[in-house]
C-alpha cells in the first residue's frame, strides 16, 4: 500500500506539513517495498485549486492513504469518492519518520 | 438631476460608514418623491436591507454555466483538464475517474471547446441571488447576495446592477477594497462618493481608492465620517489633489446607537437630515459641472 | 501558536483590537492578512526590511502585429473582457479573468498571457516585534494566495527569530482570503457587534470554524449599543459551543488612539477597555 505524507522538507526528519494542497513536499511511502519517494509539490504557488490538483498528483500515483494536518472542504469529498483514506495529525509536531514508524506497526 | 444618474458609494476598507451614507442618501432622495434605486453590491455581506421594510417584488438566482461530463462519451484523454486554468477538473485516467469541482469553475467554457468527443455539456450552478424590494412607490432596493463558497461575487454584482430597466437614480453601495468586485460596482457610475475616516488607516485606504478611480477616469468626492478633530494630513492631501470634501459627519454616539438598531440617522436624528440633503445637492452640482 | 482575529463584516473594530493585543506583547509576529486594505503597518509605523513581488493572476495581451481583428476571441470570452472599438479588438484588462481560452483559440496566435506582478508583500519590525503584510494591486482578484504567502513569511520569521506567537488580522467578508487566514491556526478570535448583520456574520464564521475544528472565542465590541442583541449573541454563541470571553463598551478612545498612531493599550492603558483587552490577552495568547 502507498501512503502519502505531507512534509515540510525532503528528509525523513522533516516535520509533517499541516497543509495538504499547499504543502512543500509529498513523501510517498510504500509499505510493502519500504521505499520512500519525495515529490516537490508543484501546486504550492498556484492561485486556486491547490487541493484538488494535489489529489490529482497522488491519485495518479496510486496512493491509498494520506497523512496531513488538514483536508479542505473541496478535497474531502474527492478523496472519499476515490476511496483514499485521510489521516489528520493535528496540534502535535511529528516528523515524517515518526509517521512511517507508526504505519509499520 | 438627470433621471438615470448613477452614484456609487465606496469606502476603501470595511467599516468606514459607506452603508450609512448610501442608505441615508437613498432615504433623502426617496423622501423627495424621486424615482430611486439603492443597489447593495456588497454581495459577501449585504446589509442595506436591514434598514428598510420592503415587499419582495423580484427574485432571481444568478447562475454560472459549469460543465457536466457525460462519462459514456468521455475517452479520458485529459484535454479538458489541460485547458482548465482553474484546476476544476480532476481526472485519473487508469481508474476512468473524472470529476468537475464546481466550486473552482469560473465558467470560462474552455473545457467544452477542448473536448473533441462532445462529452461536455453545460449545466447551471447557483452562485448568488438578486432580490428586489419595493420600499416605497418609486423607491426600490436591490440586493446582490453571493452564495457561500463561490470564488467571486462579480457575476452576482453585475446581475444586480442590471436589474431595474427603468431610468431611476441609482445609489450603489460598493464592496470594500479595490479589487475586482469594487471595480465592477463602480465601473458604470457617473460619480463616486468615497467615505473615509480621519485616521491614518482611513487616509491610506482613501489614497488607494483614489489612485484606482483616477485610473478609471472617474469623478469623485469625499465624505469624512466620525470627525472628532480634523486630520491635518488628510486635509492637506485632499487640498493638494484638489478633491472636494462633500460632507463631514461628526463622531457621535447617537449615530452609532441609531445605526446598530437598524435606524436611519436622517430620519431619527433631525440634525443629520440636512447633512444628507446638502450632500445630495453637492453631488448633483459636481455631476452637472 | 497562531491566533487569527476575524469578524465577517467590516467596522466591528477587529483591527483596533488586534493592534491592542499585539502591543501587549514584547515580541510577537503580527500579520496583516487584509491584503486588499492593509493598515496595521501604518498604525505601528513598521520598518521595511524585506519586499517581495507577488505574481497574482494572468492577463491576456494582444500582439497587434498578428491580430487580424476577426473577433473570434470576443465571441468566446465569457467575461465581457474583449470589445471592439472602431473595428479594433481590445482587451479590457480589469475584466480579464485569465482563463487562457482566447489565447488558445486565436487562429493567428496573437494573444499571449502575461503574469501580473503588481502586488507585493513586505516584512519588517515594529515596537512589539515583527510585522508582515501584503498589498494587492487594485483590480486584482483576491484569491487568498497572497494571504498564504504572507503567512508563510511570518512562519519563517517566527522560526528564525524564535518567536512563539503569530497574531493574524483577518480580512473582512467570508470568501477565499478569510479561509486562507484561518486554515491551520490554533485559535480564532471572532470580533462581533450587536447588530443584525453582526450576528448573521458571526454565525457564518462559527460554522466555518466548526468545520475546521478550531477553538473559537468571541468578543462583543460596542456591546452597550444594543444590549438585547448582545444577549442574543451570547445565546447563539452557546448553541455553537463557542464562548463569549469579553464584552467591550462603545469606546471613542479606540479612534483617538488610532489618530495618534497608537493602540488603545498604549494610548490609554488604564482605560476600562484596555483592561478588558489585557484580560483577553491573558486568556487567549498566554495559554
Amino acid at each position: 500500500m502507498k501512503v502519502a505524507i505531507t512534509s515540510t522538507g525532503n528528509t525523513l526528519e522533516s516535520d509533517v506539513d499541516q497543509r495538504f494542497g499547499r504543502c512543500t513536499y509529498f513523501v510517498i511511502y510504500d509499505t510493502e517495498s519500504k521505499s520512500v519517494e519525495y515529490i516537490p509539490n508543484p501546486n504550492k504557488q498556484i492561485s486556486e485549486g491547490a487541493g484538488p490538483a494535489s489529489v490529482q498528483i497522488l491519485a495518479e500515483r496510486g496512493v491509498n492513504k494520506i497523512v496531513s494536518g488538514d483536508f479542505g472542504l473541496k478535497v474531502k469529498p474527492l478523496l472519499d469518492s476515490l476511496k483514499v483514506q485521510m489521516i489528520v495529525i493535528k496540534h502535535t509536531q511529528k516528523t515524517v519518520s515518526e509517521i512511517i514508524e507508526s504505519l509499520d506497526h | 438631476m438627470n433621471k438615470n444618474v448613477k452614484i456609487a458609494v465606496a469606502g476603501g476598507k470595511g467599516g468606514t460608514g459607506k452603508t450609512l451614507v448610501a442608505t441615508n442618501l437613498f432615504y433623502v432622495i426617496k423622501e423627495e418623491g424621486k424615482e430611486v434605486e439603492l443597489i447593495d453590491c456588497d454581495a459577501e455581506e449585504p446589509n442595506a436591507g436591514l434598514f428598510f421594510n420592503g415587499n419582495l417584488i423580484y427574485h432571481s438566482d444568478v447562475m454560472l454555466k459549469v460543465p457536466e461530463i457525460n462519462t459514456s462519451l468521455c475517452v479520458y484523454c485529459g484535454k479538458c483538464k489541460e485547458y482548465c486554468n482553474y484546476n476544476a477538473i480532476l481526472m485519473i485516467g487508469f481508474s476512468k475517474y473524472i470529476k468537475v469541482i464546481e466550486e473552482l469553475c469560473h465558467g470560462c467554457g474552455a473545457c467544452s471547446i477542448a473536448c473533441d468527443y462532445s462529452a461536455i455539456t453545460k449545466k447551471n450552478r447557483k452562485i448568488g441571488e438578486v432580490n428586489q424590494y419595493q420600499v416605497q412607490d418609486k423607491a426600490l432596493l436591490t440586493e446582490a447576495r453571493m452564495q457561500v463558497g463561490v470564488y467571486s461575487p462579480v457575476n452576482t454584482v453585475k446581475t444586480a446592477l442590471k436589474q431595474n430597466p427603468h431610468p431611476y437614480v441609482q445609489i450603489i453601495d460598493a464592496p470594500p477594497g479595490t479589487s475586482c468586485p469594487f471595480i465592477h460596482s463602480v465601473v458604470h457610475a457617473d460619480y463616486v462618493v468615497l467615505v473615509t475616516e480621519p485616521t491614518p488607516f482611513g487616509l491610506s485606504d482613501l489614497k488607494q481608492s483614489i489612485e484606482t478611480l483616477k485610473g478609471m477616469k472617474k469623478f469623485y468626492g469625499v465624505v469624512i465620517n466620525r470627525v472628532d478633530e480634523p486630520n491635518q494630513e488628510m486635509m492637506q492631501y485632499l487640498q493638494k489633489e484638489n478633491i472636494k470634501v462633500l460632507a463631514q459627519i461628526p463622531f457621535d454616539r447617537d449615530i452609532a446607537t441609531v445605526y446598530a438598531q437598524g435606524g436611519l440617522i436622517a430620519q431619527h436624528l433631525s440634525a443629520y437630515k440636512k447633512v444628507f440633503t446638502g450632500l445630495l445637492d453637492l453631488i448633483i452640482q459636481e455631476i452637472c459641472k | 501558536m497562531q491566533v487569527a482575529v476575524i469578524s465577517g463584516k467590516g467596522g466591528t473594530g477587529k483591527s483596533s483590537i488586534t493592534a491592542a493585543l499585539a502591543s501587549l506583547s514584547q515580541n510577537i509576529v503580527l500579520v496583516d492578512c487584509d491584503v486588499d486594505a492593509s493598515n496595521l503597518y501604518l498604525l505601528f509605523n513598521s520598518t521595511h526590511e524585506e519586499e517581495y513581488a507577488f505574481v497574482g493572476g494572468e492577463k491576456a495581451v494582444i500582439d497587434y502585429n498578428r491580430c487580424t481583428h476577426c473577433g473570434l476571441c470576443m465571441v468566446y470570452c465569457r467575461f465581457d473582457a474583449i470589445v471592439t472599438e472602431n473595428g479594433k479588438i481590445k482587451i479590457k484588462e480589469v475584466f480579464c479573468d485569465g482563463c487562457h481560452l482566447c489565447s488558445r483559440i486565436c487562429p493567428e496566435k496573437a494573444i499571449a498571457m502575461i503574469e501580473e506582478k503588481n502586488s507585493k508583500y513586505f516584512a519588517g519590525s515594529f515596537r512589539h516585534g515583527k510585522m508582515v503584510y501584503g498589498r494587492l494591486a487594485p483590480g486584482e482578484e483576491n484569491t487568498g494566495l497572497l494571504v498564504n504567502k504572507v503567512r508563510e513569511k511570518a512562519k519563517q520569521i517566527a522560526k528564525f527569530q524564535r518567536i512563539e506567537t503569530i497574531l493574524l488580522d483577518g480580512p473582512p467578508g467570508i470568501g477565499c482570503p478569510v479561509m486562507s487566514t484561518i486554515t491551520g491556526v490554533d485559535k480564532l478570535l471572532l470580533v462581533t457587534e450587536p447588530s443584525l448583520s453582526g450576528i448573521h456574520d458571526m454565525e457564518r464564521m462559527l460554522a466555518v470554524a466548526k468545520h475546521f475544528n478550531i477553538e473559537t472565542k468571541i468578543i462583543i465590541n460596542k456591546y452597550d449599543l444594543h444590549t438585547e442583541l448582545s444577549e442574543q449573541i451570547e445565546q447563539k454563541a452557546k448553541a455553537w459551543d463557542a464562548t463569549v470571553i469579553a464584552k467591550i463598551p462603545y469606546e471613542p478612545l479606540f479612534v483617538k488612539a488610532m489618530i495618534q498612531q497608537q493602540s488603545i493599550v498604549e494610548f490609554a492603558p488604564d482605560s476600562p477597555s484596555a483592561r478588558i483587552i489585557a484580560s483577553i490577552y491573558d486568556t487567549v495568547l498566554l495559554h
